[in-house]
C-alpha cells in the first residue's frame, strides 16, 4: 500500500477530495490485517511525525490480546514504555477488563504515579512476579537480560531509533512482530567511530529497521499517511525536506489551525514582536540574529530564544484548532536544541518559566502547541556530520501543532555552501534518503521567506 | 575539538609553539617498542615499497622491494618482514605471571608507526598476507600467514580505545600537545614535531612551514613524495627492470634503490625516536598500567590461540561477533574517557567546562549518617556538601565519582545555586570498608578540594548476545561457518 503520490499536493478541486479520517483508517485497517495474518514474519510500518503512531500500537496490541495469545511490547525508553502502558491500561480497562500488563522494569525503578495504581497494569524487575500477563512490556535494554521464553507476538515501538544490535539480542524472544517507527528522526548512534563493518547487512549500527529489511527484503513496508499533529502550515516543508519520496498529508486543511496572540505587539516594531507576528500569520518564524562565529553556548542566541518563549506568554497566545480555542500555556512550548550544554543555557536564560527545554534526541515523540528552535548549525564555523544530520532538524522541525519559531544567526547557508558533504560512499551500502545537506538547504530556503533580522 | 583545545591552539599561533593539553601521559610506551615506517608505491593499492622496522633507533633495518608490481617480489618482502616481526612478538609469550586460573604475559609487544595512515597500511597488509597457504600452487614463506595475523591482531588492537598495542605517533603526540596548525597537518609527523619541538632560534610555525618540504623532510609515508618518484624512484626501477639479473647493471641498480629509499626513510626513523623520547618525558598517568594490562591478556591469549594453529582472523564479522565488538569498543570508549579525566586535571578541566565535573570544597560532611536500603537493612551513607564555582549542569540523581577517590561513589541528592557559586551535595556510598562507623579517611573530610565528575567508567556488563549458530532471521540466520578454501590462498594481493 503506498500513499496516493498524485493526490499529494492536488488542490481541493480535485476529482477525489482527500478525505484524511477515511485513508488514515484504510491504512490501519491493511497494516493490522498483514500483521494478524501471520503470513509475514514482521510488518514494517513508517510513521511521519504525529501520525498516530502509539494510536496504532495500542490497537494492534489490543487486537493481539483479545485473542489471548501473549505479546510483547519492546519501546526504546523507559518513558515511552510508561505512556504506552498509560495508554494500554486505559484501553484494555474498557474492552477487556480481564487482561493485564506486566510492566517489566530494572531494578530500583518506581513507576509514576499515572501507573502505579492502575488496577490492571503489574510492575517488577522479575518476570516470573509479573505473572502470565496478557501483554508483557518492557525497554529494549531490558529484554535483553530476558532468557529462555519465546512470545507468540511483538510489537517493537520507535524501530527506527533502535540499534540493530539491540534488536539481535531480542530477536529470539518473538516469532513475529510489527515494527513501527519514523524513518525520518534521528538515527541511533555510536559513540565508537568505525567502518569496520560498512556495507554488511546486519552492520550494528544502522537502525534495527535497516537491518531487518536488508536481510529481508520481502517484508511488507507500510506508511501511515496523515500526520494529524502538523498544521497544514508544515506538511509542504517537513514532507519535502524529510520525506522527499513518500510524503504524507496533514489532518488538517489550509486555515483550521493557527496561532493568534492575545494582545496586539501594541505597535512595537522589536524584531521578537515581528517574528511571532510573522509565526502567527505563516505558522513559521525565523529570528536571524547578525552574523558571529560563536561557542556553541551562545549567550546572546540562548538569551533570544528564551526572550521569544517568554514573549509568547507575556503576548497570551491562544492555539486555534478548527473553532476551538486554547490559551497557550508555557507547558504547552517547547524549546529545541542541539547540544545538552545549549539546553543548559537555555534554561539559566528562562529563569522559572516552566518550559520544556531538550534536546533534539529526548523531544523525539513529543507533541507541543508551539516550539522555539536554536537552529543546530547557528554560529558554527563549520558543518559536522552531526549537525547536518537530517533527523536532527526533523525533530526540531516537526514538534508543533501551531507554529514553530527558529532563533540563527545569519550565514547559515553560507556554511553550508561552503560544506557540502564529503563523506565517502561506501559499498553496497544502501544511500539513505533524504540527504542531511540537501534537507537543511531546503529547510533554510523555507525559512527565509519567514525571516526578521536583528540588527 | 574541545575549548580547552580550542583555545590550546590559539595559545600556540600566539606562542609559536605546541601547548600542552595533558600533564601526564596517556598512553604507555614499551621499554622495547618495534617503530615501523613503511612506504608504498603510489598508484598501486598497498603495494610495499620499502620499510624501516626496529627495536633499537641505532641500529634500524631497511627493507625494500625493487619492483613492487612483481608478486613474488612483495611475498618475499613480507618473508623479510616476518621474519623480524614474528620474533619480536615471540619473544614476549615466555615470561609470565599468574591471573586468576590461568598466565598472562609479564609484557607485551607494542607497535609504533608514524601515523594513521600507517596503521591503515598495516590492517590492509594483514589482510593480504593471513590467507596465504605455505604449501600449494602459491605457496609463500611459513613465516607470511603468520605475519598476516600478528598485523591483524595489532591493527583490530588499535580500534580499542585506550589500547597502545599498535600506536600512531602523530595520534599519540596530539593528545598531549595542542599546535597552531589544523589535525589534517598534524597527520605530518614532521610538522607536528617541529611545532612541539622546534630548533633553537625558531618558532614552531617556522620550523612546520619548513618540514613540509619534501626535500628537506621526506614524507612519513606511507605515501612517498611524488618528486621522488618520478626524478629518482622511476628511473631506478627501470634500471632494476631492464637489467639482466645477476648483472652486475641489476647490482648497481639494487644499490642505489637502497641507498635513495634509506635516504627517504631515515629522517624519519629519527623521528620517530625523537618523538618517543619526547612522550617518555611525561609521567605516565594513573591508569595506563590497567590498560596495557588489557593489552598483554590480549596479546597472551591470542599468542596461544595462534600457537594451537588457530585459523586466520575471518574477513569480516558476522552478526553476533560485530554486535558483541560494538559493545565492547563503546564500553572502552567509555571507561577510557572517564579515566584520562581521572588522571589528568587539564583534561577534566573539559568536562568542568561543560558541566559535568565540578571542583570545589568540602563545606559539610555528616559521615556516620545510615539509612536503610532496599532491604530495610542499616547502611552507612555519609552526606557530604561541595562548594563549587564551577557551571554545574549535573542533575540531582547523577552518580559522580572524584579523581582521588574513585572507588567511592555519589549520588547529587540536591544542586543549590547560592551566590558565590553552587552548593552540591552527595550522599556516598562504597569504599568505606563494612565497619558501622566510616574508618578515617575513607570519608571526604571539611575543607578537602575534591573534583567529582559525572564522566565515569562503564561498569555493566552488556547482556549476553545469542550464540552464533542461534542468530535469528532479522539478522540473516546462522551464517555458514567460515572454512579457509584454496581460493582464499590465490587471492590476487590488491
Amino acid at each position: 500500500m503506498t500513499v496516493d503520490t498524485a493526490s499529494r499536493h492536488s488542490t481541493m478541486s480535485g476529482p477525489a477530495r482527500f478525505d484524511p479520517a477515511a485513508e488514515a483508517e484504510r491504512a490501519t485497517q491493511a497494516i493490522l490485517a498483514d500483521f494478524t495474518s501471520a503470513h509475514y514474519r514482521g510488518v514494517v510500518v513508517d510513521s511521519p511525525p504525529g501520525a498516530g503512531k502509539s494510536t496504532l500500537v495500542v490497537r494492534a496490541a489490543a487486537e493481539i490480546a483479545a485473542t489471548g495469545e501473549p505479546l510483547m511490547i519492546v519501546a526504546q525508553t523507559n518513558e515511552q514504555v510508561d505512556d504506552l502502558v498509560d495508554r494500554l491500561a486505559r484501553r484494555l480497562a474498557q474492552n477487556m477488563p480481564s487482561a493485564r500488563i506486566g510492566r517489566l522494569s530494572r531494578a530500583g525503578y518506581t513507576a509514576p504515579d499515572r501507573i502505579a495504581n492502575l488496577p490492571n497494569v503489574t510492575v517488577d524487575s522479575d518476570l516470573t512476579a509479573l505473572g502470565e500477563p496478557t501483554i508483557t512490556i518492557a525497554t529494549a535494554a531490558k529484554w535483553a537480560h530476558v532468557k529462555d521464553r519465546t512470545w507468540r507476538w511483538a510489537i517493537v515501538d520507535e524501530a527506527y531509533q533502535m540499534r540493530s544490535d539491540s534488536l539481535l539480542a531480542i530477536a529470539s524472544r518473538f516469532e513475529r512482530a510489527l515494527f513501527v517507527g519514523d524513518p525520518g528522526q534521528l538515527d541511533p548512534f555510536s559513540t565508537v567511530d568505525s567502518d569496520r563493518w560498512r556495507g554488511l547487512t546486519w552492520d550494528p549500527m544502522q537502525s534495527a529497521v535497516a537491518v531487518l529489511l536488508r536481510n529481508n527484503p520481502d517484508l511488507p513496508v507500510h506508511r501511515l499517511p496523515v500526520s494529524w499533529r502538523l498544521p497544514h502550515t508544515a506538511e509542504r516543508i517537513i514532507a519535502d525536506a524529510f520525506y522527499p519520496h513518500t510524503g504524507f498529508r496533514s489532518g488538517t486543511g489550509p486555515g483550521e489551525r493557527g496561532l493568534r496572540l492575545g494582545t496586539a505587539s501594541g505597535g512595537s516594531t522589536a524584531p521578537i514582536d515581528a517574528v511571532l507576528n510573522e509565526a502567527a500569520a505563516s505558522g513559521w518564524g525565523l529570528l536571524e540574529l547578525p552574523a558571529r562565529y560563536t561557542v556553541r553556548t551562545d549567550s546572546e542566541a540562548a538569551a533570544a530564544v528564551a526572550a521569544v518563549a517568554r514573549r509568547l506568554i507575556e503576548r497570551r497566545a491562544v492555539a486555534r484548532s478548527a473553532d476551538q480555542e486554547q490559551p497557550i500555556t508555557p507547558q504547552r512550548i517547547a524549546i529545541g536544541a542541539a547540544h545538552r550544554d545549549q539546553v543548559a543555557a537555555i534554561r539559566t536564560a528562562l529563569g522559572n518559566l516552566p518550559v520544556a527545554v531538550d534536546t533534539a534526541n529526548r523531544l523525539q515523540g513529543r507533541e507541543y502547541d508551539v516550539t522555539v528552535v536554536l537552529h543546530p548549525l547557528s554560529g558554527r564555523r563549520d558543518a559536522s556530520a552531526f549537525h547536518l544530520e537530517s533527523g536532527r532538524l526533523c525533530v526540531l522541525a516537526s514538534r508543533h501543532r501551531q507554529a514553530c519559531v527558529v532563533v540563527a544567526r545569519a550565514g547559515i547557508r553560507e556554511v553550508l555552501d561552503t560544506h557540502p558533504p564529503t563523506g565517502p560512499v561506501h559499498l553496497s551500502e544502501p544511500v539513505k534518503f533524504p540527504d542531511g545537506w540537501v534537507a537543511n538547504q531546503t529547510v533554510m530556503a523555507h525559512l527565509e521567506a519567514h525571516r526578521v533580522r536583528v540588527r | 575539538m574541545s575549548v580547552i583545545t580550542a583555545y590550546a591552539r590559539a595559545r600556540a599561533v600566539a606562542a609559536g609553539v605546541a601547548q600542552p593539553i595533558a600533564t601526564v601521559r596517556h598512553v604507555h610506551l614499551a621499554e622495547r617498542p618495534l617503530v615501523f615506517v613503511p612506504l608504498t608505491l603510489a598508484g598501486e593499492a598497498n603495494a610495499p615499497l620499502a620499510a624501516m622496522i626496529g627495536t633499537d633507533a641505532e641500529k634500524p633495518t631497511l627493507l625494500t622491494v625493487p619492483q613492487p608490481r612483481n608478486r613474488d617480489l612483495r611475498f618475499a618482502f613480507a618473508a623479510r618482514l616476518a621474519d623480524i616481526v614474528v620474533p619480536y612478538v615471540d619473544s614476549f609469550s615466555h615470561e609470565v605471571e599468574p591471573l586468576r586460573d590461568t598466565v598472562c604475559a609479564v609484557d607485551a609487544p607494542q607497535l609504533i608507526v608514524p601515523n594513521p595512515m600507517g596503521i591503515e597500511f598495516t590492517r590492509l597488509l594483514g589482510r593480504s598476507t593471513r590467507f596465504r597457504r605455505t604449501d600449494g600452487p602459491y605457496a609463500v614463506a611459513p613465516g607470511v600467514p603468520l605475519l598476516g595475523r600478528w598485523l591483524t591482531y595489532f591493527a583490530e588492537r588499535a580500534e580499542h580505545p585506550g589500547s597502545c598495542a599498535l600506536l600512531a605517533l602523530t595520534d599519540a603526540l596530539s593528545l598531549h600537545w595542542a599546535t597552531g596548525q589544523s589535525a589534517l597537518e598534524d597527520t605530518n609527523l614532521a610538522a607536528l614535531m617541529a611545532w612541539i619541538d622546534p630548533p633553537a632560534e625558531s618558532s614552531g610555525a617556522q620550523a612546520a612551514r619548513e618540514a613540509e618540504n619534501p626535500k628537506v623532510w621526506p614524507p612519513a609515508g606511507p605515501a612517498t613524495d611524488p618528486e621522488f618518484d618520478n626524478q629518482v624512484l622511476a628511473p631506478l626501477i627501470r634500471a632494476y627492470d631492464t637489467s639482466a639479473p645477476d648483472s652486475p647493471a641489476r647490482q648497481r641498480a639494487l644499490d642505489e634503490l637502497e641507498q635513495a629509499l634509506a635516504s627517504q626513510l631515515e629522517p624519519t626513523w629519527h623521528l620517530m625516536w625523537r618523538g618517543i623520547a619526547h612522550l617518555r618525558s611525561l609521567p605516565p598517568g594513573v591508569s595506563v598500567a590497567g590498560r596495557w594490562a588489557a593489552d598483554r591478556r590480549a596479546f597472551t591469549d591470542f599468542h596461544r590461540y595462534v600457537s594451537e594453529g588457530g585459523a586466520p582472523q575471518p574477513r569480516r564479522d558476522g552478526a553476533v561477533a560485530a554486535a558483541y565488538r560494538l559493545n565492547l569498543l563503546e564500553r572502552a570508549r567509555t571507561t577510557y574517557e572517564a579515566e584520562r579525566a581521572f588522571d589528568d586535571p587539564l583534561v577534566m578541566a573539559t568536562h568542568r567546562l561543560t558541566g559535568e565535573a565540578f571542583q570545589g570544597t568540602v563545606v559539610s560532611v555528616d559521615r556516620e549518617r545510615r539509612v536503610p536500603n532496599e532491604k530495610g537493612n542499616l547502611v552507612t551513607r555519609p552526606l557530604v556538601t561541595v562548594h563549587t564555582k564551577d557551571p554545574v549542569r549535573l542533575p540531582a540523581g547523577a552518580k559522580v565519582a572524584a579523581a582521588t577517590r574513585r572507588s567511592q561513589t555519589g549520588l547529587i541528592v540536591s544542586v543549590e545555586t547560592v551566590p558565590d557559586g553552587t552548593l552540591v551535595t552527595l550522599e556516598l556510598s562504597g569504599g568505606m570498608g563494612r565497619a558501622k562507623v566510616p574508618p578515617p579517611g575513607s570519608v571526604p573530610a571539611l575543607d578537602e578540594q575534591l573534583c567529582y565528575s559525572g564522566v565515569l567508567p562503564e561498569n555493566i556488563p552488556s547482556p549476553a548476545l545469542p550464540p552464533v549458530e542461534e542468530t535469528p532471521w532479522t539478522h540473516g540466520g546462522p551464517p555458514q561457518p567460515y572454512e579457509p578454501s584454496d581460493e582464499d590462498a590465490a587471492e590476487v594481493w590488491e
